[in-house]
C-alpha cells in the first residue's frame, strides 16, 4: 500500500498523542563501571520507578535489546518484584530505542499489558567495547562476514565512513564543517554535570586529532562508557497521574529502512550519501502532523559527528547537500534556532544506543533538565536560559523534540514528542 | 566439511548449508569473479544473495563477469581494530562500481563490490600508493589465493586504464604526508 494514504495521520488512528513517557532512570556515566549489566539495568529501571513514581506492581511489561552484551529482561524484573505480562529482548543497537517505543505502545494497544519499562545496559568500554576492540574483534568470521570484516572493515566507523565520504564528495561538505557538531555537543556537556566529557572542544581540536579512520578523526567519534538507562512507557491518561509532566508521543518510526540492504549496509541502491531518514521523515512527520520546522529540539544520533549530519539534512531540517553548512552555522547549539543533542549525546554524554537522547529529550519537554541551575523548594529546576560554561543546558520554549535514531546509514528509527497540552 | 581457512591470523569460515557464499568463493579460487544472474529478472546481484532483490525469484546462474570498475567511495583506515590489521596500517577499503550493470535497473544502482587496495603483487598498497587513489580512480580485481577451495577477491589501480587526472581524496593529504615523514 503507498505510503502516503497509509501513513495519513489526518484522522489521528496513529495514536497520535496517546501514549507518553512518564519515568526516566539513569546510571552515571562511566568507564570502569564494576558491575555487571544486571546490576546496573536493576538500578537504571529502579531509577526510572522512582521517577514515574511507580511500585512494582505498576509495571507489567518490559523491552530491552543488545548486541549480546548485557542482561535480559525477566531476570530485572524478577531483581525488582516485577511481574511481567509482557517481555522481549530484542537484538539490536542504535535505532532500537524509538522502535521499542513503538513496539511498546503496539502491546498496551493490543491489551498485552499495561506499562513497559525498557532499558539498554551496557559495559561498552569495559566489556563488549563499543569501538569494536578486544571481545567483537575476535569473533569468529563466518559466512556474509567475510565479505568485510575479512578486508579489515568491522567497527562502526569503518562500515560508515564510504558514507562520509562521498557525502563530502556530493556536497562539498568539509571536515571543519561537520567537527562543529562535536562543537556544540561538547558545549552542552561542559553544562551537564553526569557527562562523562564536560571539556568544551574548538573546530581545531577536532581536525587536528588523529585520523582515526578517513574522514573520522579521534575527536568525531563517540566516546565508549559502561551505563544503563531506562524509559517507562504507559497511556497518556496514566502518566498524567505520574509526578512529571508526561512527554507525549506525537509518532514513531522504527528501523525504516533504505531499499537493498545488505552485508556491506546500503550500497547496492544510491545515492549512498542518502541515508534511511529520507525515507523515514515521512512517516514521521506525516503521523504527528507537524514539520522540522516545528521542532524546537532535536536529538540526531551521535556515534559520529557525521551521522548527526546525515541526519539532520534527510529529515529535513536543511535542504540535501546543505547538512554541513547547518551544523556549523549555529543552530544546532543551546541558544540556537533548534539545539541538537542537549545533554552532549554520545559524543560527550555517553553511549547507551541511543536511549540518553530520548532522555533528555523528555527532560526538555518537563523543562527540569538537570544541570547546574538552582532548584526552587520543590526540586524543580530555576533555569537561567544563560549557556556559558557550567551554566543552563534548558532551552526556553522545548515544547516540540524529535529524536533521530540511527542504527547504520541504511536504517533509522524516530520519534516525536511534544509538552503535555493539558 | 565447511571451508575453514586461516588468512592474516583470521579464522574464515563458510558452512556447508552456505550454498551461495560457498559457490562465490570457490569461483574465486578458479579466479573467476561470479555474480549471480537471476532467471526471471536477468540482473546481476551482490554480494551473494538468496533470492533476486528485484522479483524474489530463487533461480539463477552463476555469470562470469569483468573484474572491472570505478572507486565509488572508500574508508582510510589509520587506526585499526582487529589485531591481523595492525600492522597493514593505513589500508583502503573501497567501493566500487563495476562497469557491469552500472545504472541498472535504476539510475542510482551500481553492483558496488568492496575490497582492500592491494599492490598488483597483492600487498597491501603502500601509502605512495594509497595518496594517489581516490573516488573516480579505475581499478581491476585481482584475487588472493588462501586455499584451493578459497580465495578474497581484492582491488588493484588498472594500470591499462584511462585514469582521472586528480581523483576525489579527503582534503588533508598534505599535512598527513608531513606527518607520516615525521615519524
Amino acid at each position: 500500500m503507498p505510503a502516503s494514504t497509509e501513513t495519513d495521520a489526518s484522522t489521528n488512528k496513529f495514536l497520535r498523542g496517546k501514549y507518553a513517557i512518564c519515568g526516566i532512570g539513569e546510571t552515571s556515566y562511566r568507564r570502569g563501571s564494576e558491575e555487571s549489566t544486571r546490576n546496573l539495568a536493576t538500578w537504571a529501571v529502579g531509577n526510572a520507578m522512582k521517577d514515574a513514581g511507580m511500585k512494582a506492581t505498576d509495571i507489567d511489561g518490559m523491552l530491552s535489546y543488545s548486541g549480546n552484551d548485557s542482561t535480559f529482561s525477566p531476570l530485572i524484573a524478577n531483581d525488582l518484584g516485577i511481574r511481567l505480562n509482557f517481555y522481549m529482548d530484542v537484538h539490536g543497537g542504535g535505532s532500537s530505542t524509538e522502535a521499542l517505543i513503538g513496539i511498546a505502545i503496539g502491546v498496551i494497544e493490543a491489551g498485552m499489558c499495561n506499562t513497559v519499562a525498557i532499558f539498554r545496559a551496557m559495559n561498552g568500554y569495559s566489556q563488549v567495547r563499543i569501538g569494536g576492540t578486544g571481545a567483537r574483534s575476535a569473533t569468529p568470521i563466518i559466512g556474509d562476514q567475510i565479505h568485510h570484516r575479512a578486508y579489515g572493515w568491522q567497527s562502526a566507523g569503518q562500515m560508515f565512513a564510504p558514507t562520509f565520504l562521498r557525502h563530502m564528495y556530493d556536497y562539498g561538505t568539509t571536515p571543519e564543517q561537520v567537527a562543529a557538531v562535536k562543537v556544540a555537543h561538547s558545549k552542552h556537556a561542559s553544562n551537564n554535570p553526569k557527562a562523562y566529557y564536560k571539556k568544551r572542544y574548538t573546530v581545531e581540536d577536532v581536525v587536528q586529532s588523529r585520523i582515526i579512520c578517513k574522514p573520522l578523526h579521534l575527536l568525531d567519534c563517540c566516546v565508549e562508557t559502561d551505563n544503563a538507562t531506562c524509559i517507562i512507557v504507559t497511556r497518556l491518561d496514566r502518566a498524567r497521574d505520574c509526578p512529571h509532566p508526561p512527554a507525549v508521543i506525537q509518532s514513531v518510526v522504527g528501523r525504516c529502512s533504505k531499499p537493498r540492504g545488505d552485508i556491506h549496509l546500503h550500497y547496492q541502491t544510491g545515492p549512498i550519501s542518502t541515508v534511511a531518514g529520507h525515507y523515514a521523515k515521512n512517516i514521521l512527520f506525516r503521523n504527528a502532523g507537524v514539520g522540522p520546522e516545528d521542532i524546537d529540539v532535536t536529538g540526531s544520533y551521535d556515534a559520529f559527528t557525521f551521522t548527526t549530519m546525515l541526519q539532520l539534512e534527510d529529515y529535513g531540517f536543511c535542504k540535501k547537500g546543505e547538512g554541513g553548512a547547518y551544523v556549523s552555522s549555529g543552530a544546532i547549539e543551546l541558544g540556537g534556532s533548534r539545539p541538537n543533542n542537549t545533554s552532549g549525546g554520545h559524543l560527550c554524554e555517553g553511549y547507551t544506543h541511543g536511549m540518553n537522547m530520548v532522555i533528555e529529550n523528555t527532560r526538555q519537554l518537563r523543562h527540569d533538565v538537570d544541570d547546574s541551575c538552582p532548584t526552587d523548594k520543590n526540586g524543580k529546576k530555576q533555569h537561567t536560559y544563560t549557556y556559558a560554561e557550567g551554566g543552563c543546558r534548558q532551552v526556553r520554549n522545548a515544547e516540540l523534540t524529535a529524536n533521530l535514531g540511527w542504527a547504520h546509514p541504511g536504517t533509522g528509527s524516530a520519534m516525536i514528542m511534544a509538552k503535555d497540552t493539558r | 566439511m565447511p571451508i575453514q581457512v586461516e588468512y592474516m591470523g583470521m579464522m574464515l569460515t563458510v558452512e556447508d548449508v552456505d550454498r551461495e557464499n560457498r559457490e562465490f568463493f570457490g569461483f574465486c579460487a578458479k579466479g573467476e569473479f561470479r555474480l549471480q544472474r537471476g532467471s526471471e529478472s536477468g540482473l546481476l546481484r551482490y554480494p551473494p544473495t538468496t533470492a533476486c532483490p528485484w522479483t524474489g525469484d530463487r533461480e539463477y546462474e552463476w555469470a562470469l563477469v569483468e573484474g572491472k570498475g570505478t572507486i565509488h567511495s572508500y574508508g582510510e583506515i589509520h587506526h585499526p581494530i582487529q589485531p591481523a590489521f595492525k600492522t597493514k596500517v593505513p589500508y583502503m577499503t573501497l567501493v566500487v562500481d563495476l562497469d557491469t550493470q552500472k545504472g541498472q535497473p535504476t539510475e542510482h544502482e551500481a553492483l558496488r563490490i568492496g575490497g582492500n587496495l592491494v599492490t598488483t603483487s597483492g600487498d597491501f598498497a603502500p601509502p605512495e600508493i594509497i595518496r594517489q587513489v581516490g573516488i573516480g580512480t579505475r581499478v581491476k580485481m585481482l584475487f588472493n589465493n588462501i586455499a584451493d577451495d578459497f580465495a578474497l577477491p581484492q582491488w588493484t589501480v588498472d594500470t591499462e586504464a584511462e585514469q582521472p587526472e586528480k581523483p576525489w581524496r579527503y582534503p588533508e593529504d598534505e599535512q598527513e604526508q608531513l606527518k607520516d615523514e615525521n615519524y
